[in-house]
């Protein structure tokens, strides 16, 4: 007779603290001795912008009509100091992603769709490539600490500056670029060697500090004679501190990356162990304006797991001006898709993925120069595999999307503008979400923690 | 404002610091020879940022940060001390500082010659990209650091830490060095090393021995990962 008792001689329940995935990495690093590098952002789960949903209009609120009331989606950044403030058809602005970590097609398919649009891209650790500066009519020229290829001949033919000082993925680190990526091309806009690993520093060069800061905030507004307006980008770590001394600084616009904001490269640790997410630092950089007494001067754009339409119109309701996309634009163009189109024919791309030891729907191996789409590579071939005009064309829907889902919530919560979202339209779904974003609980007048 | 085809004194005394910049900003390319002296700098930031003028500058005194900043074409002499990052990402040019310079100076500078005929403060040379910087005195801890193209002469002594993480620029000292950073290494100067020390040390009018200098450059272990380099964590 069979016995329902479980065989006690083979045990096999998988410890919660050294689970499988533990388990492989504790091998890994003893065989191989040096920690994983990896792209894209976080994959663990936290509170995101799925926890939090809109109360459209009803009895109490009045809505437009979805097709047919205009809803104004013109956003303008920079209007602090600024000569020449910086004046888009949408508030979704591409990310700043290096000429080293993406092709000189991607950059080119970027600039494309977003002058198509009427919005901004941003350069990169890298410098600026021509290509992306005749594709872009609206061009934010970071200056890293790295300063890679800058110069002050690009640093006059940008729209607008970043300084950055840190990014979502990797707050208080620097990055690298692994020597398959380093092509001649790109060794020399760096000046470095080719074929090497490279690594971008963590700090600036020329300042330490919030008060330099302010000095240094000062010196590109003397080179640009104070025609452009300066952003300043921050890792999400502690915000409110963060945001006021950019602030204070003098930053006409302001930067905020949540933790699930991508890299092309840095260690695994760094993406998964570090900052915050990205709900919480939009609520404490909007709380950090408003006690500056700076809301409608300074603008604030935030970033780091900006996915869709929702995300950007609970961005807005939360107090952010403008939303940034890094890896949802590469993801548009092709990124971890089975296949790559040309001349119309889609091409499979498995074997790719094989040979990186991944699959579709879980590669993040940007590192390796080897994208199997040609989007994160230098290589010559696997870069002819994104057609400049092909990728425009897909970015431009993705974005127009975004746009019109945007435009869509909007109008259901009775605004004639993007901007006129507010936190009163947002309730959470869940108790973190809720303490995180300090947003009612959905049906509960309970906000933890006030 | 004078016109630039003459020399021309700007007083900070009397104007700001930006409007002194966006005269410094006109077009000077119409093949006059341009003298401009700059008068009470006070120890202002950026003041002569961002020029690409054929043109020599002096300014008469102490200057703040970032003094000639991204410098392109121009001669800028400093007639005194300098605040932190004097000249940084200088592209072409010259920038000479009579007295001595705080800390970064020439940092990331691509092309051009930086001279401090005093000392520099820690992290001179900090990821200089093909500048020239030859140093009278001494630099301070971390000059060099992340160095990617250049040369670096340093008649005095230097800090700790020099040329740490240093890439394919080449650093040269006369006097004792207190501690090389990661990856720098102390190499025999050849032929051509004192050939280099002898035109930068010309081009900045100071009179040093070139044989006296020790050539230090990477010894390129950190060029790619290797768990077994040895490292401090």
């Amino acid at each position: 007779m069979a016995s329902n008792t479980p065989d006690v001689r083979i045990h096999v329940e998988e410890s919660a603290s050294y689970n499988s995935h533990t388990l492989a990495y504790i091998h890994q690093a003893a065989e191989r001795g040096v920690y994983d590098i990896r792209g894209l952002g976080a994959k663990r789960h936290v509170p995101t912008f799925d926890d939090l949903v809109f109360l459209t209009a009803s009895a109490s609120r009045y809505p437009l009509e979805g097709y047919r009331e205009k809803c104004v989606t013109k956003t303008l950044l920079g209007t602090r100091k600024a000569e020449r403030p910086i004046e888009l058809e949408t508030p979704i602005t591409i990310a700043g992603m290096s000429f080293g970590s993406i092709s000189a097609n991607v950059k080119e398919a970027i600039g494309r769709a977003a002058t198509e649009i009427g919005t901004s891209t941003t350069t990169g650790d890298g410098g600026m490539t021509p290509e992306e500066r005749q594709s872009s009519k609206t061009l934010v020229y970071q200056c890293l600490p790295s300063r890679y290829g800058f110069n002050p001949e690009d640093l006059l033919k940008a729209d607008a500056i970043e300084i950055v000082l840190g990014q979502g993925a990797k707050p208080g680190g620097g990055g690298m670029l692994l020597g398959l990526k380093v092509s001649p091309r790109v060794a020399e806009m760096r000046t470095l060697p080719e074929g090497i690993d490279q690594r971008s520093a963590c700090r600036h060069p020329d300042w330490t500090g919030p008060d330099d800061l302010a000095i240094k905030i000062g010196e590109l507004r003397e080179i640009t004679d104070w025609k452009v307006p300066i952003y300043v980008k921050l890792g999400a770590t502690r915000v409110k501190d963060d945001v006021k001394l950019a602030v204070k600084a003098g930053a006409d616009v302001v930067v905020v990356d949540g933790m699930q904001g991508g890299t092309a490269a840095t260690q695994q640790v760094f993406i998964e162990h570090t900052g915050i997410p990205t709900l919480p630092a939009v609520r404490l950089a909007v709380e950090a304006l408003e006690e500056m007494n700076v809301v409608g001067q300074v603008q604030l754009i935030v970033s780091g797991g900006i996915r869709n339409g929702a995300d950007v119109a609970k961005a807005l309701a939360l107090g952010a001006d403008a939303v940034a996309i890094g890896q949802g634009v590469l993801m548009a163009l092709g990124c971890n898709s089975s296949t790559w189109e040309t001349d119309g024919k889609k091409v499979d791309a498995t074997q790719g993925y094989e040979k990186l030891e991944t699959r579709v729907g879980s590669c993040h191996h940007c590192q390796s120069g080897l994208c199997p789409v040609g989007i994160t590579t230098q290589d010559e071939e696997l870069e002819k595999r994104l057609d400049p005009a092909w990728g425009a064309r897909r970015l431009n829907n993705y974005l127009q999307v975004l746009t019109m889902e945007l435009t869509t919530l909007a109008r259901a919560c009775g605004k004639s503008n993007v901007h006129h979202l507010e936190r009163e339209d947002l309730v959470a779904l869940t108790v973190e979400a809720a303490a995180m974003a300090k947003l009612p609980l959905a049906g509960t007048d309970w906000i933890p923690g006030v | 404002m004078a016109s630039v085809n003459q020399t021309v004194q700007l007083d900070l005394a009397n104007q700001s610091v930006r409007e002194v910049n966006q005269f410094l900003h006109q077009d000077f390319d119409d093949g006059n020879a341009h003298y401009i002296e700059i008068l009470h700098p006070d120890g202002n930031h950026s003041i002569g940022v961002g020029l690409d003028a054929d043109a020599d500058i002096d300014i008469r005194g102490h200057a703040g940060y970032y003094v000639a900043g991204m410098n392109r074409q121009a001669r800028v002499t400093i007639h005194g001390n300098v605040g932190w990052s004097v000249a940084e990402n200088i592209m072409s040019g010259s920038v000479r500082v009579k007295g001595n310079a705080s800390q970064c100076a020439a940092a990331s500078g691509h092309g051009g010659l930086v001279v401090i005929e005093g000392d520099a403060s820690s992290r001179c040379g900090i990821s200089m990209k093909g500048v020239d910087i030859v140093v009278g005195g001494s630099v301070g801890h971390l000059s060099g650091f992340m160095a990617q193209a250049g040369r670096m002469v340093i008649c005095g002594d230097a800090d700790a830490g020099l040329g740490d993480s240093i890439y394919e620029a080449v650093i040269y000292v006369a006097g004792k060095i207190h501690g090389l950073g990661a990856d720098a290494r102390k190499e025999p100067m050849s032929a051509e090393d004192v050939a280099a020390v002898t035109e930068l040390l010309e081009q900045a009018q100071l009179q040093h021995d070139p044989q006296k200098f020790k050539r230090i450059a990477s010894a390129r272990t950190l060029y790619h990962w290797n768990a077994d380099v040895e490292q401090e964590y």
